[in-house]
């Protein structure tokens, strides 16, 4: 049985597609933005969460540790990385969720259930199910294989991608989905790689070909002060965006929010802000005028 | 997570004196409002601090003094009434268009002291307590000390029914395991139908003198009691028109007096208006909607009945009306919007009576919960909605009063165009429009044996409870503390709070060898619990029927005129009393926690368990943790604790439903709304084994425990949609939305969809508080600045500076619903 590893599933998720949704949270990215919302995305691998703000400092889990790899401290409870093997009891036997395992495996049976308890919100509000991640494609049999099951369902799906992935794997999914949420970071190649670790060439080619079989796409922006909100991204991007072939696209701006500070502290990471700012009102607005220049449709936010 | 509060913004996302859509701030304007008309009026409605009237109480003292004995009961009602009605000051504001006044101005209220007879400590209480104070002056304290308290002294209902009570009820009463609704207030949740709109008084004499014409005095033993219920409808029929009379009679001196020329006109119209309703059948939108007004200040003074009175669906019955005249050229849509306008303000202005006691704990509000419906279905099964219920929609967001309350009623037969509307105004935040499903309540009513009409022309009142408007009596008896009958369980039959024996012996659990065994103690102590109550009530039922008929409100009941009988006494076509039950999520996480933990992982054993509980779980935080973060708890579409919650509501059913209530076949049925009884429960109560501790609220309605649902409102949903709710008169769920939720207007489409998903699914009644944590706590720490911060409470809205600390509180940690 097919299973993928998911780190969330979000109900009543109204920003990700039409209508009321269900959304799925694949572990592991091919980027590594440095602004992103769900740093516990970005790995592929099972990654342990500590909260010190719930944690009661009650020692359970430094007791049931097989390997002795938790000490509790004045600053609560620390890992030793060496000796931990992610089993995951500290988190099973932690009474108040102040550890936590982040990714659990889920066989394509189980999330067909999830989505099928959903039914009744898809049928009222036009809704469906919705891939997102990390990069669900990474996940590429278990996507097809869920993709096709709702198919056969008539549930209508919508594929999140940031389009990093084989161009081959990116056309077979859009063979099973109904819409794509393409996340489009900034145009200037040596700016992406500085900001998301990567090049952005494949993104860019595969969103051309991706357009060309006449999928629908909404082009998602995160809009990050001081990143990628000067004017010649945005003029470049619109270019772009107006090149694409098929139907016009949609673009969706995500105003950038200071809000993940406390996931990297859960994951133990750092978390550097430097550089990136919140888009004022007035910057947003001025960016929107300029896609719609191009005639391209924006909306703020989901 | 039950004290925790969780907020993602730091900045409220409703800023202080926020105010709605329709509303245009930029004009110099006095307050809410159309025009300045209705701003001002809306002013005063605002601004008024309530007080206390002792006018009815004079009056009525003084009427019985000189006539009690001379008459019967019911005539010596009505006769009182009629003098009340002759005597009591008449107000007619200035800029009014709909007039009259239950006291002598806005926000005066009498009191009943035939029912209560506040003591001089009453009153000064209701002067000098925080909240829900009511000005009372001290030469009126003197004067009813010296001419109503004396007279009254052990003749009130409030004392026959105390005086009553088994001792084992009163145990009980005292530990908090029920409350009794008709100590201090009437019975009634009373709505009207259509009928007011094509009968007058005049035509209701008529029917009156038909039937007592027609007694059979040779074969019915009851003929001679219907004769005298008859003549005080009838004389009360006199009184309404009387009142009427007066106030034409007022306005026509006013019209005298008055220079400018506008209003010179208006005084006129209304000395018309007054001259022809109620006596008369109303011929246009003004006197329909004065009509209604005159017949519910009627009922309102003749007793203090639960939430007040009721309209029903007034949208529909003012429909002929407004399109009659708006095709004829005769009225506007903004002249008809005035009037309703005027008329909202109008109930705004009557505050709850003062309530003291466990009374005032289980409803601590200003609300006296009139409930306006809109939308709905008609009689024929057809859209209800109409241009009039748009204009009402308005209206409630423009000018966001307390009152009255209002609903809207989404069949699967209502346009999208209407749900969208109404969750335009949900989306403002002043938890209203609370939310209905007519295809569930209609199937409710007719299971409780309703004709389809009768059902489909029924709606809910006060809260969330069903009934056949027009036609019916649905009394609320008491709320249930479920939760405390699971404490009494746990104890042996006693109250560990107090340590007195307020139930029977079931066991000690410490020897529960299972769940079941357990439960089935629980039940035990459930249906004593339910008996006791049930005596009780019936007797209440009987004491009014005999000391207290309403034949005002009887003549416009069906079919307390073709029988013969009072409104309390079986007359309506049908009867209906209500158990409230409370806590449904509480005592099914309680007993979740116990299966799971205590039976089946038997990781903590019951002496444990029990004694964590007993001590407030003290020094056990690592249990209390373990219990709250490993259980599954109710509200997270997780069949193990949804199963237990479907047991217990079928249990509760079992215990109460169809038990008769000794009025011409009437029966009890359950019924699932907590008004702000949940924290006066959840005072009484001890820590509960899902982790709650002792005073904490419980939870409300039938919606999950504050935090114990993490899997977003779609899974609550589910939830509640695996009761079958039908076998209900009235389930409630609450639910807190951030605002952000609902800023676009696809936002709106698709919290429209989540609705007609519950409903889909058979849910009764949802309401949304659309506001952030932070609003809330920056209302806390500066009251001044939200003073118009509505929230919706439970079934109600409420002003939240009204509220106190732990209502406040219990908002707060309401599960803040979040999608990002």
């Amino acid at each position: 049985m097919n299973s993928g590893l998911i780190f969330d599933v979000k109900r009543y998720a109204i920003n990700d597609g039409p209508g009321i949704r269900i959304t799925f949270f694949f572990k592991g990215c091919s980027l590594n933005c440095a602004w992103c919302h769900n740093p516990e995305s970005i790995s592929k691998d099972i990654q342990k969460m500590y909260s010190a703000d719930k944690c009661i400092g009650c020692g359970t889990c430094v007791d049931e540790c097989p390997k002795t790899a938790l000490t509790l401290t004045e600053r609560g409870i620390i890992t030793n990385s060496e000796l931990c093997n992610m089993c995951g009891i500290c988190a099973e036997v932690c009474p108040t969720g102040a550890i936590e395992m982040s990714g659990r495996m889920e066989t394509v049976d189980d999330i067909m259930k999830m989505i099928e308890n959903e039914q009744i919100f898809f049928d009222q509000s036009g809704g469906g199910v919705t891939f997102s991640g990390g990069e669900p494609i990474l996940h590429y049999d278990v996507l097809i294989d869920l993709l096709d099951k709702c198919g056969e369902r008539g549930i209508h799906r919508t594929v999140d991608t940031a389009g990093l992935v084989g161009t081959e794997k990116l056309l077979e999914v859009a063979k099973r989905t109904d819409l794509f949420l393409y996340d489009l970071k900034m145009i200037d190649e040596d700016k992406h790689k500085r900001w998301t670790d990567v090049s952005n060439k494949k993104i860019l080619e595969n969103l051309q070909k991706l357009s060309k079989t006449g999928a629908e796409i909404n082009i998602r922006i995160p809009l990050i002060k001081g990143v990628n909100t000067d004017d010649e991204n945005i003029v470049k991007t619109a270019e772009y965006v107006s090149s694409l072939a098929g139907k016009k696209k949609k673009v969706n701006l995500l105003p950038y929010h200071n809000i993940a500070q406390k996931k990297y502290t859960k994951l133990g990471e750092e978390y550097d802000e430097s550089g990136m700012g919140e888009p004022g009102k007035e910057l947003i607005d001025s960016i929107v005028a300029k896609f719609n220049e191009y005639e391209i449709e924006v909306v703020v936010g989901g | 997570m039950f004290e925790k509060i969780n907020s993602h913004n730091e900045v409220p996302a409703r800023e202080a004196k926020a105010e709605g859509n329709y509303y245009n701030s930029s004009k110099p304007a006095i307050d809410p409002g159309m025009n300045e008309r209705i701003q001002k009026l809306r002013k005063i409605s605002y601004e008024t601090e309530p007080s206390i009237s002792i006018e009815r109480a004079l009056h009525l003292t003084e009427f019985y003094k000189a006539n009690y004995g001379k008459y019967s009961i019911p005539v010596l009602r009505a006769m009182s009434f009629l003098d009340h009605c002759k005597k009591k000051t008449i107000y007619i504001g200035e800029g009014e268009l709909i007039v009259g006044e239950r006291g002598p101005s806005p926000k005066t209220i009498p009191t009943f002291p035939e029912l209560t007879c506040h003591s001089v400590e009453d009153l000064n209480t209701l002067n000098d307590r925080e909240l829900q104070k009511y000005h009372v002056s001290e030469d009126d304290i003197n004067t009813y000390a010296e001419e109503v308290i004396p007279y009254w002294e052990g003749k009130t209902q409030r004392e026959r029914i105390f005086d009553h009570v088994p001792k084992e009820w009163k145990a009980a009463y005292e530990a908090g395991i029920f409350t009794e609704f008709m100590e201090q207030r009437a019975p009634g949740h009373t709505a009207l139908d259509g009928e007011i709109y094509k009968k007058g008084m005049l035509d209701y004499k008529i029917e009156i003198s038909e039937h007592l014409a027609s007694l059979d005095y040779m074969n019915d033993k009851e003929a001679t009691d219907k004769a005298d219920e008859l003549k005080a409808m009838d004389i009360a029929c006199d009184a309404a028109i009387l009142f009427a009379e007066r106030h034409a009679e007022q306005a026509e001196k006013f019209a005298l007096e008055e220079d400018n020329p506008k209003r010179k006109e208006e005084l006129k119209k209304i000395a018309e208006v007054c001259r022809w309703v109620p006596a008369k059948a109303p011929r246009n939108f003004w006197e329909a909607i004065q009509m209604y007004w005159f017949v519910h200040l009627g009922t309102i003074t003749e007793l203090n009945g639960w939430d007040a009175m009721n309209p029903g669906h007034f949208d529909q019955h003012l429909a002929p009306f407004y399109e009659k005249e708006i095709e004829e050229n005769n009225l506007t849509r903004d002249e008809a919007k005035e009037l309703l306008s005027c008329f909202w303000i109008k109930v705004n202005n009557h505050p709850a009576p003062p309530k003291v006691g466990v009374t005032a704990k289980e409803s601590g509000t200003y609300n006296d919960f009139t409930n306006i419906n809109i939308g709905g279905l008609k009689r024929d099964g057809s859209d209800g909605t109409n241009e009039v219920s748009y204009i009402m929609l308005e209206i409630i967001e423009e000018l966001h009063v307390l009152q009255p309350g209002n609903s809207i009623h989404i069949s699967a037969k209502t346009p999208d165009k209407f749900l969208k509307a109404g969750v335009k105004v949900i989306r403002q935040g002043h938890g209203y429009p609370s939310v209905f499903n007519p295809d569930i309540y209609i199937q409710e009513m007719i299971r409780q044996g309703k004709s389809i009409e009768d059902a489909r022309e029924g709606g809910c009142s006060g809260c969330i409870e069903v009934g056949a408007f027009g036609k019916e009596a649905y009394l609320l008896t008491g709320y249930l503390n479920v939760p405390k009958i699971l404490e009494v369980t746990l104890n042996n039959g006693i109250d560990p709070v107090t340590g007195k024996t307020v139930g029977i012996e079931t066991g000690d659990p410490k020897n529960f060898k299972s769940f079941e065994e357990l439960y089935s103690a629980f039940l035990k102590q459930l249906n004593f619990i339910v008996d006791l109550k049930i005596q009780v009530s019936n007797y209440i039922d009987r004491m009014f029927a005999k000391y207290a008929p309403a034949p005002f409100l009887s003549v416009v009941i069906n079919d307390c005129i073709s029988k013969g009988k009072d409104y309390y006494d079986g007359g309506p076509r049908y009867n209906t009393s209500y158990i409230q039950c409370c806590g449904l999520g509480t005592v099914t996480d309680s007993l979740a926690a116990i299966k799971k933990h205590v039976y089946e992982n038997q990781k903590i054993d019951m002496p444990k368990l029990l004694e964590a509980v007993s001590n407030n779980f003290k020094g056990e935080e690592v249990l209390r943790q373990t219990i709250m973060n490993k259980t599954p708890f109710f509200g997270n579409d997780d069949d193990y604790a949804d199963n237990i919650a479907v047991t217990v509501y079928n249990d509760l059913l079992d215990a109460i439903d169809g038990r008769p209530n000794i009025k011409d076949g009437g029966k009890y049925h359950l019924n699932m709304l907590s008004t702000t009884c949940h924290i006066y429960f959840g005072k009484v109560l001890g820590a509960t084994p899902n982790g709650r501790l002792a005073g904490k609220s419980i939870s409300d309605g039938t919606s999950p425990s504050h935090g114990a649902d993490t899997h977003g409102p779609s899974a609550v949903i589910k939830s509640l949609s695996k009761l079958d709710q039908v076998k209900s008169g009235g389930t409630l769920l609450n639910q807190r939305f951030l605002p952000s939720l609902l800023k676009r207007d696809e936002d709106i489409k698709k919290l429209g969809s989540l609705i007609r998903s519950y409903f889909t699914l058979g849910g009764h009644h949802i309401q949304f508080n659309i506001v952030d944590t932070a609003t809330l706590l920056a209302a806390q720490k500066c009251p001044e600045d939200y003073k118009d911060l509505l929230v919706r409470m439970a079934g109600y809205s409420d002003y939240f500076n009204d509220m106190n600390a732990d209502l406040q509180q219990e908002v707060i940690e309401r599960t803040e619903n979040d999608a990002f």
